[in-house]
């Protein structure tokens, strides 16, 4: 794999990126629509997770200029609960879950094992109409007047008492589903029957491991999330006693079948961007990743482990004390791989050759607010910390370092890294590095001080609070709005480099996974010849290099290049 | 109220024990995000391209010991932390003993509390200081949770089922009380304040509310106007059991079963009469369901408590 760094000088040609590579092949809207090939398909999910990110955000962007004053002025309570309801939804199904896996695992899967395309591509497609369906549905709700649950579906709320649209919105969120678990099917397929010659398991890029692992979590959680909305909607529709205590149910039961699917659904979120950071550290640091076995071991382990803790979302719900202390136990034990991963991409740096392009100005970032989600997750596993701070902003805080902190730094770092594989362009570094650090500080900015706020009493999803908690509030307000700026910087930018963007060649990074080794875009058929692997993955500079790189040197080279353009 | 607040109010020992757990955490925490930053910042500057730091080649045992190291390190760690923070959360598992019960029930969107006086709140909940508290919770509609920061204590209230929390307050002052779980619209609004007084405050506080029979009598009264009397206090021949002495007893049942009556018992007894039969009775009462609120049912349950067969029970 390594000598494909040195085949890195390609220098522009006289096309434009549209008509190279898969990119070229058909420029109609059916060609788009009825497209198969998995880059395509990775595009088409990008433009509608983007269109998504977008609605989420403008709803919280509301949401945070409400709380700007204690007081409820600038929207009414109906208003501020549908607009919070919104966000969670649009978000955590129609952004995190499918974000790295449907856009990047989609593009990147096949290339990385030297395949030409997923196992099943027409059922590749089909996951994306479902996932637009699932997202027509969810429009359909936010114009016919909203929906007020919160993303959690609680019952017997959402099954007889709301008066908002909690049927459309529970069938959004079961369509899309469903692309998800198709999804993972064609992940898990393909992984285990399109491999390149000599690519073993165990030389397999961490990447594909991390979209491997989270096909097998989501194919055995999303269809538990399909029983718990299946029944809600019985209820809510039929009238088939369930959930309400009334006629006999239980409304627990829901929390236990809903968190069964949305503990392992964070790691669905995160796990993928464990992959990503796990390609980009190695590369800018020039040096194999630090125990990559164990690499390994720990996404599994994460994945296995994190079916048994759900019930550390329901420490304060009425559920028996030794239940709790059984998923408190279970939570401290799965923390153990992740913190086994932040030491592992930590110690990939020793001995070193560090760059720091945006991509990995991204990873260090996560790694940063990953390690304090991690951290701040050990507080609410303790009984007595979670009894405190679990429905407050403490536990805000907490899943937004994980899931924004985390797995959209990951997704910008993989938005970045191979920005240049996907367009064929290289985006402007200095923007770039700009906008991760402002993206960096604007959530600490951001979320920060909800830390204080929660644990000091404040609860969620309250659209008017007492006056001593204003000013985190504002704080909270004025850094979402540094945030913002860091989110759009790079729909501007990146937009700009498709056209005016430097040429890239095939491999800018002189990285040393299989998509490297095609052109950048890479034709629709992905190989001309497909590639055998004979060596483990991450083979950058050998034990022992002292001077700069040959591959970074390969670096300079290229981007000369790229400047004379 | 305040304008500011860095960190919320301790009014109980419990409240400072549980933040004292919270600066173990804290401190483990900084230590590990220390190290994390601080090993992030040297290598990343040291190793950075072209830096004169040696690279010489690592022994082929690092990689394996250094991973067994942390993994191990870490798993000790996280277990420690974990049975440091449980200590103190299995000593408080059931209530004292002799203390003083208040009845909350949650509805959209108040709370409506009850002393076993008989002495009744809105959104306010009045409790001395140096006395265990026991909180009897249940939900009229969906679920709320009960949230007094300053207590460190939160717990859901739900609805067709008894949830409970208990506190010692031992700080005088009027702290929040919040709905923490998501109820409707005015979530935002269902909550007020709890205000701990010193006793003899609080007996000032207690006489000078309206004054209203005490729980188990208003229980008895109400006992007597739905016709329960008819047939639990008739003499001789018994169509249904006996109530006197009957709270905390052990109840055999029709089919073999033994259940103990406690709160939630006689509850579904009162609502959902055909569930548990009393063994050698005939399953005649009639569901009250739909024509006793929850506040009632605390009062029905007030007085089966307090009743132990006295004289003048037939009327």
């Amino acid at each position: 794999m390594s000598d494909a760094v040195l085949d890195d000088t390609s220098l522009p040609h006289d096309v434009s990126t549209f008509d190279k590579g898969y990119l070229g092949d058909g420029h109609t809207l059916r060609s788009w629509l009825l497209t198969t090939d998995h880059k395509r398909i990775a595009i088409l999910y990008a433009l509608t997770l983007t269109i998504f990110f977008f609605i989420g955000g403008v709803a919280i962007a509301l949401v945070r200029i409400e709380l700007v004053t204690p007081a409820q002025d600038f929207v009414t309570a109906d208003e501020y609960n549908r607009l919070f309801t919104l966000h969670g939804i649009i978000m955590v199904w129609f952004f995190l879950v499918p974000s790295i896996p449907a856009t990047f695992g989609n593009f990147l899967l096949p290339l990385m094992i030297g395949a030409r395309d997923l196992a099943f591509p027409r059922l590749n497609l089909f996951s994306w109409y479902l996932t637009v369906i699932g997202g027509a549905f969810t429009v359909y709700v936010l114009l016919a007047g909203g929906v007020d649950t919160g993303w959690t579906f609680y019952t017997p709320y959402s099954s007889i008492y709301s008066n908002s649209h909690v049927i459309a919105a529970a069938i959004a969120v079961f369509v899309a589903g469903f692309g998800t678990i198709a999804t993972g099917i064609n992940f898990i397929v393909t992984t285990h029957t399109m491999r390149a010659p000599g690519l073993t398991w165990f030389r397999l890029p961490l990447f594909v491991w991390a979209m491997y692992t989270v096909s097998v979590v989501i194919i055995l959680a999303t269809p538990v999330l399909a029983m718990a909305l299946t029944l809600m909607m019985a209820e809510r529709f039929f009238g088939v006693p369930i959930f309400n205590p009334q006629g006999g149910g239980d409304p627990i039961l829901f929390q236990h079948l809903f968190w069964f699917y949305s503990h392992p659904a964070v790691y669905i979120m995160i796990l993928p961007a464990m992959g990503v950071v796990s390609e980009v550290i190695p590369c800018f640091a020039r040096r194999r990743l630090f125990g990559y076995d164990f690499m390994v071991y720990a996404l599994v382990a994460i994945s296995v482990v994190g079916f048994f803790v759900w019930g550390h979302h329901m420490f304060v719900s009425g559920e028996s004390p030794y239940a709790n202390l059984v998923f408190s136990f279970l939570s401290f034990v799965v923390a153990v791989p992740s913190a086994i991963k932040v030491f592992n991409w930590t110690a990939t740096l020793y001995r070193g050759q560090i760059t720091y392009e945006a991509p990995m100005l991204y990873a260090f970032g996560f790694v940063g607010l990953f390690t304090m989600g991690g951290l701040t997750g050990l507080f609410l596993a303790s009984i007595p910390i979670d009894v405190q701070a679990t429905d407050t902003y403490f536990v805000i805080a907490h899943f937004h370092y994980v899931m924004v902190g985390g797995t959209v730094s990951a997704f910008f770092a993989a938005l970045h890294f191979w920005w240049s594989k996907i367009t064929g362009r290289m985006y402007p570094e200095t923007w770039a590095r700009f906008a991760a650090v402002l993206m960096y500080f604007g959530f600490n900015f951001t979320f920060f001080p909800q830390f204080i706020m929660g644990w000091a009493g404040m609860p969620r999803r309250y659209g008017s609070y007492p006056p001593e908690f204003q000013i985190y509030h504002v704080l909270s307000s004025a850094g979402a709005v540094v945030l913002a700026a860091a989110y759009l910087m790079p729909l501007g930018y990146l937009t700009w480099s498709l056209r005016w963007g430097r040429r890239a060649g095939d491999n800018p990074w002189g990285a040393t996974g299989l998509e490297w080794q095609t052109s950048s875009p890479p034709p629709t058929h992905n190989f001309d010849k497909l590639p055998t692997v004979e060596r483990a993955p991450y083979d950058y500079h050998p034990e022992g290099y002292v001077e700069t790189g040959e591959a970074a040197r390969t670096i300079e080279a290229s981007q000369k290049g790229g400047e004379q353009e | 109220m305040r304008h500011f607040i860095f960190f919320p109010p301790e009014a109980s020992v419990y409240a400072r024990h549980v933040d004292w757990i919270l600066f173990g955490l804290l401190g483990v925490s900084a230590a590990i995000i220390g190290l994390v930053v601080a090993l992030l910042l040297v290598f990343g500057i040291r190793y950075r391209r072209g830096s004169r730091a040696p690279r010489g080649p690592l022994p082929a045992w690092v990689s394996r010991d250094v991973e067994i190291g942390w993994t191990v390190a870490t798993l000790f760690t996280f277990v420690f932390i974990f049975w440091y923070a449980t200590a103190s959360f299995l000593t408080t598992i059931g209530a004292a003993p002799n203390a003083l019960e208040i009845h909350v029930v949650g509805k959209q969107w108040m709370w409506k509390i009850e002393h076993s006086n008989g002495v009744r709140e809105i959104n306010e909940l009045h409790v001395p200081i140096g006395i265990p508290v026991k909180l009897v919770m249940i939900s009229q509609d969906v679920i709320h949770s009960f949230f007094l920061p300053a207590l460190r204590i939160k717990q859901d209230v739900l609805p067709g089922r008894y949830t409970s929390e208990s506190f010692t307050a031992d700080k005088t002052g009027t702290y929040n009380l919040f709905c923490a779980e998501y109820c409707g619209t005015d979530h935002a609004r269902m909550g007020g304040s709890i205000v701990i007084m010193k006793k003899a405050d609080y007996q000032k506080w207690l006489d000078a509310q309206p004054g209203a029979e005490n729980l188990a009598g208003q229980g008895r009264q109400l006992f007597v106007r739905l016709g329960c009397a008819g047939c639990h206090f008739e003499k001789g021949h018994r169509r249904a059991p006996d109530l006197a002495g009957l709270y905390g007893s052990y109840v055999e049942l029709a089919d073999g079963r033994t259940v103990r009556a406690d709160d939630s018992y006689l509850r579904d007894s009162i609502l959902q009469p055909k569930r548990d039969i009393v063994a050698g009775y005939a399953p005649i009462m009639p569901s009250f369901e739909g024509t006793v609120s929850e506040d009632q049912i605390f009062e029905l349950v007030a007085f089966i408590k307090s009743y132990s067969g006295d004289a003048e029970t037939t009327q």
